[in-house]
Parts: structure tokens; sequence; C-alpha cells
């Protein structure tokens, strides 16, 4: 957030890209797009572009990761060196790492661990287009992709970020607007119960601004959730 | 597999077939897989392609910086290829640093691209000396289905043939211009399994054979870069009758490139 508020993000109530304070960007979900990982799903969103893949239950490795009663989810979360204007050095950096964390502890929730004591459940993430909300565009197909892999969950994980640009509170931020906008809060919910597994917050909210903030984001996970259903209907026919 | 008497299994089948010119996926043992190039898909990359050859997904994209030339070369642009076998393109893929299994892989395909002079690096300079254009090929391997090395090489072929230079966003001139580009390098890769040579192995031909032969060519069908790999041997007919079946076979591959340049 840097917080420079002089620019112009919102005009008439309507934000750069043409969209309502309330309104997603586009979402395009395919489940089921790579061939050697056990689910997989391609996710366009906005001109985000993610691959997820899933691999396992399969035995842990590292031995010493283990957990005797339950297995565990090793997300990661990666960015490709051409996924952003100014090459990125290709790797794994401090960002990916506390982003691979959360998600990894996020979906420990929601996939039933306690079936496989002593496995690991791998989640790859691969960003190779970014443009703000990647965290969650990652996160988004990788439910799916854990669906599609047939692992057992209680639900699946929409993620989606609200935050604030000229002192409004809007849905889903852009680049421009994670760049120049004042708040970004990152959320991801188990649509069936309503529980927060993942919360980030960087910038300046009010209490009152976080509260719409909230519902706005959780609003939009609920959208999303529709569309990653819609995905697997899709690929897999009936109603899901 | 990790299960050795599957794979023996799966071993003596395939050696089997070969010797009858077979495969286990229906092709012959000089066929290519179906391959499809779609270019351009990425904003934020220079130039971009994503390449199937079979279940391998490739996706290849540029950038381009600007940095200074080596000395020994102070009007030519320079480049770097990096392979990153993404984990979830195959089980056995570990996150972490490049092992040497992707570090061979990034060089062999370099060299292809690099020795052909397929990129006019003369073209590169901005300044004599001083500021060249640094060409970076990074290829993201998203589905593991058997031969890397040649939808790598074709990947970033493809990628290389649609980039741009980007003058405006680094001030160098006022038109993003075509990245000069003199000639198409192509790859083919062999398998020696059992006492047959194959063209374009799968993962499971992969996984039982002993050696491995990348020849790469440029149109005129000179030889441009090659690599033998694994610890199997290549007896010294099989090696110039892989040359010559490489020239005869890599016009599919050829074709799919020319496809997208309309």
């Amino acid at each position: 957030m840097a917080g420079q508020t002089d620019m112009e993000l919102i005009k008439d109530g309507v934000r750069l890209d043409g969209r309502k304070a309330d309104e997603l960007r586009e979402v395009k979900i395919v489940a089921g797009v790579l061939d050697n990982a056990n689910g997989s799903c391609y996710l366009e969103w906005g001109n985000n572009k993610v691959y997820a893949g899933v691999f396992g239950p399969m035995e842990c490795h590292p031995r010493h990761k283990q957990k005797a009663d339950r297995a565990i989810v090793q997300a990661r979360y990666t960015m490709a060196p051409f996924s952003v204007n100014d090459r990125k050095r290709p790797g794994y950096d401090r960002r990916s790492s506390e982003i691979s964390y959360i998600a990894s502890q996020a979906f420990e929730k929601v996939v039933m661990v306690e079936e496989f004591p002593k496995a690991s459940i791998r989640v790859d993430m691969q960003v190779v287009e970014a443009h703000a909300g990647t965290r969650c565009a990652a996160m988004t197909a990788a439910s799916v992709a854990l669906a599609d892999a047939g692992i057992p969950m209680r639900d699946m994980i929409p993620a989606c970020a609200s935050g604030k640009v000229n002192d409004v509170v809007v849905l889903d931020l852009n680049k421009e607007e994670d760049n120049y906008g004042q708040a970004d809060l990152p959320l991801a919910i188990i649509p069936s119960t309503g529980e927060v597994v993942l919360l980030q917050l960087d910038g300046h909210l009010t209490p009152d601004e976080f509260e719409q903030a909230l519902d706005l984001a959780t609003s939009g996970c609920m959208d999303l959730y529709k569309k990653m259903r819609l995905a697997l209907e899709n690929k897999y026919g009936g109603s899901a | 597999m990790s299960n050795d008497s599957v794979s023996n299994l799966m071993k003596g089948h395939m050696e089997s077939l070969a010797k009858e010119g077979k495969r286990a996926d229906g092709r012959g043992i000089n066929e290519f897989r179906k391959v499809t190039i779609e270019t351009g898909m990425l904003n934020t990359a220079e130039g971009s392609a994503m390449v199937h050859l079979g279940n391998t997904k490739v996706l290849c994209g540029i950038k381009m910086l600007i940095g200074t030339p080596y000395g020994d070369s102070p009007g030519s642009g320079t480049m770097m290829t990096s392979t990153e076998l993404a984990p979830l393109a195959d089980q056995s893929f570990d996150p972490g640093p490049p092992r040497e299994q992707s570090i061979e892989l990034s060089r062999v395909v370099d060299r292809g691209i690099r020795e052909s002079r397929m990129i006019d690096f003369e073209g590169l300079c901005i300044e004599h000396g001083e500021k060249v254009w640094t060409v970076f090929i990074d290829l993201h391997i998203l589905d593991n289905g058997g031969n890397l090395f040649d939808c790598c090489t074709l990947a970033a072929a493809a990628a290389l043939s649609n980039a741009k230079i980007p003058n405006v966003q680094h001030g160098v001139a006022d038109k993003d211009v075509d990245l000069p580009v003199t000639c198409w390098p192509i790859s083919c890769t062999f398998g020696k399994l059992g006492d047959s040579v194959i063209l374009d192995p799968t993962s499971d031909e992969e996984g039982v054979m002993s050696a491995r032969f990348t020849v790469a060519h440029d149109e005129n069908g000179n030889l441009r870069a090659a690599q033998k790999g694994m610890n199997g041997a290549f007896t010294d007919a099989e090696i110039r009758e892989a040359v010559k079946t490489a020239r005869a076979s890599d016009n599919v591959l050829r074709e799919a490139l020319k496809g997208i340049q309309g």
C-alpha cells in the first residue's frame, strides 16, 4: 500500500477498469487441465493467470514432518519470472514462503487430514501472470484442484480480497488499486460454515470500513464459490 | 513409479514392442507425438508460448532487460535460459533450487538457441560496449509427459518469434519492434530402449530407457547442438542414424512452428 491517495482511482462510482465498487473482475475456471497431477485447475481472474496441481495423499517427505495422527498439506505458491513487468528472480522468496505457509494451514482446516495419518498432500500453485490478487487466485484454483484430485474435503475455500481506494471500500483490487490504494484485505472462507480460514490486512481502515470490507470480501467469496462449483460440474457433469 | 517389479514388467514390454518398431502409445519408433503451439497469451512477458507435445506442456515467457555486454563481445546482446521444473508438473519434482536435471535441460536448450544464432545478437546492441539487451528465456514445465528437451526448445523458439523489444518501457526508442530472429533451430531427442532407438520418448519410456541423445538442426539441415545424456550408451552407428532420422523427422515440429508465424 503506497497510500498515494491523490491518484484518482474511482470517478463517479466507476473504477479505472470500469467496474463498480462491489464488482469482481471476470473469473474463468477450468478443472483438470494437467495430466500428471492427480488434480489440477487453470484459473484466469482479470489478467491474473494461475495453474494449480495436487499430488497425494502420499508418503510424507521429509519424514520429520510426518504427523502420526493426520496428513499434512504442503502448499507451495510461486510466481514465474515472466509473470510481472520487471523480471522476477526465479525461486522462492520470503513473500512466497509466507503465502505458502498460511495457505497450507488454511487447506488443513478443510481437507480431511485425519483420514491419512503420516501422509502428505502436495498443493502446487504457479502464477504465470500477475495483476494483483494472485494469492486469492492461487488458493481458489488450488481448492478446485483438490476437489478434482478427489481429496476428501469438508468444503472448498474460495479466496477474494477487498480493500480501500480513494476512501471507498471496494471488492477485488486491480493492479493500480493495489499499488496506490489505501488498504488490501485478502480473505478465504469456508462457505458452508462461514468460518474464516485466511485473513490478511495491510493499509488503513476504520472499524466501520473493516466491517464493510469483510462483508464485501465474504460476498465476493460466495460469488466465486458458485464459479468453482460450476467448473467442477463442467468437468464431471451433473449438479455438484 | 518407484515400484521396481512394475518397472521391470514395463521395461520388457516396451523393449519388445520397440524391437517390432512399435510403441506403447501406438506410434512408430520415429514418430513425434501430436504437437500444438499457442503464442502471445501473457501480457507481462515480451513474448510467450505454450507448447503441448503429447502430454508434455511447457510455458515459455521472454523478458528483456538492459544490461552490460561481455568484454569480448561489446557489440552483442546477451541471453540467459532457465527452466523451472514446477512441482505441479511431476510428483518427483522437488521444490527448491534448480537441480542438475534442470540445469542440464536449460543448458541444452540454451545451446540450441544460442549456437544456431537464432537471435541476431548484434541487433540487440543499444550503445556499443555500454548497453545491450539481455534476453531472459524462462521455461516453465507445467506437465511432464516426457521429452522436455524438444518441447522446451520448441517453446523457446516460438516465444522468441513473437517477442517484442520493450523500447518504450525502457525509454530506448519510441516504438517496440520485433526481436530480430534469423533462423529456426529444432531439436530431436532419442531414447535407447533395449537395443532400439526411439524418437520423442514419453515419461514412461524415459523411466525405462538407458540413454538419451538430443540433436538440434537449423532449417538448412545443419547441426547446431547435441547432447548425450543418462548412464547408458549408443553405438557409433546409432548416433549417425539418429542424426539422419532427426533431419527427416523434425519437419513436423518445423511446420507447427511455421504455423504460428503466419
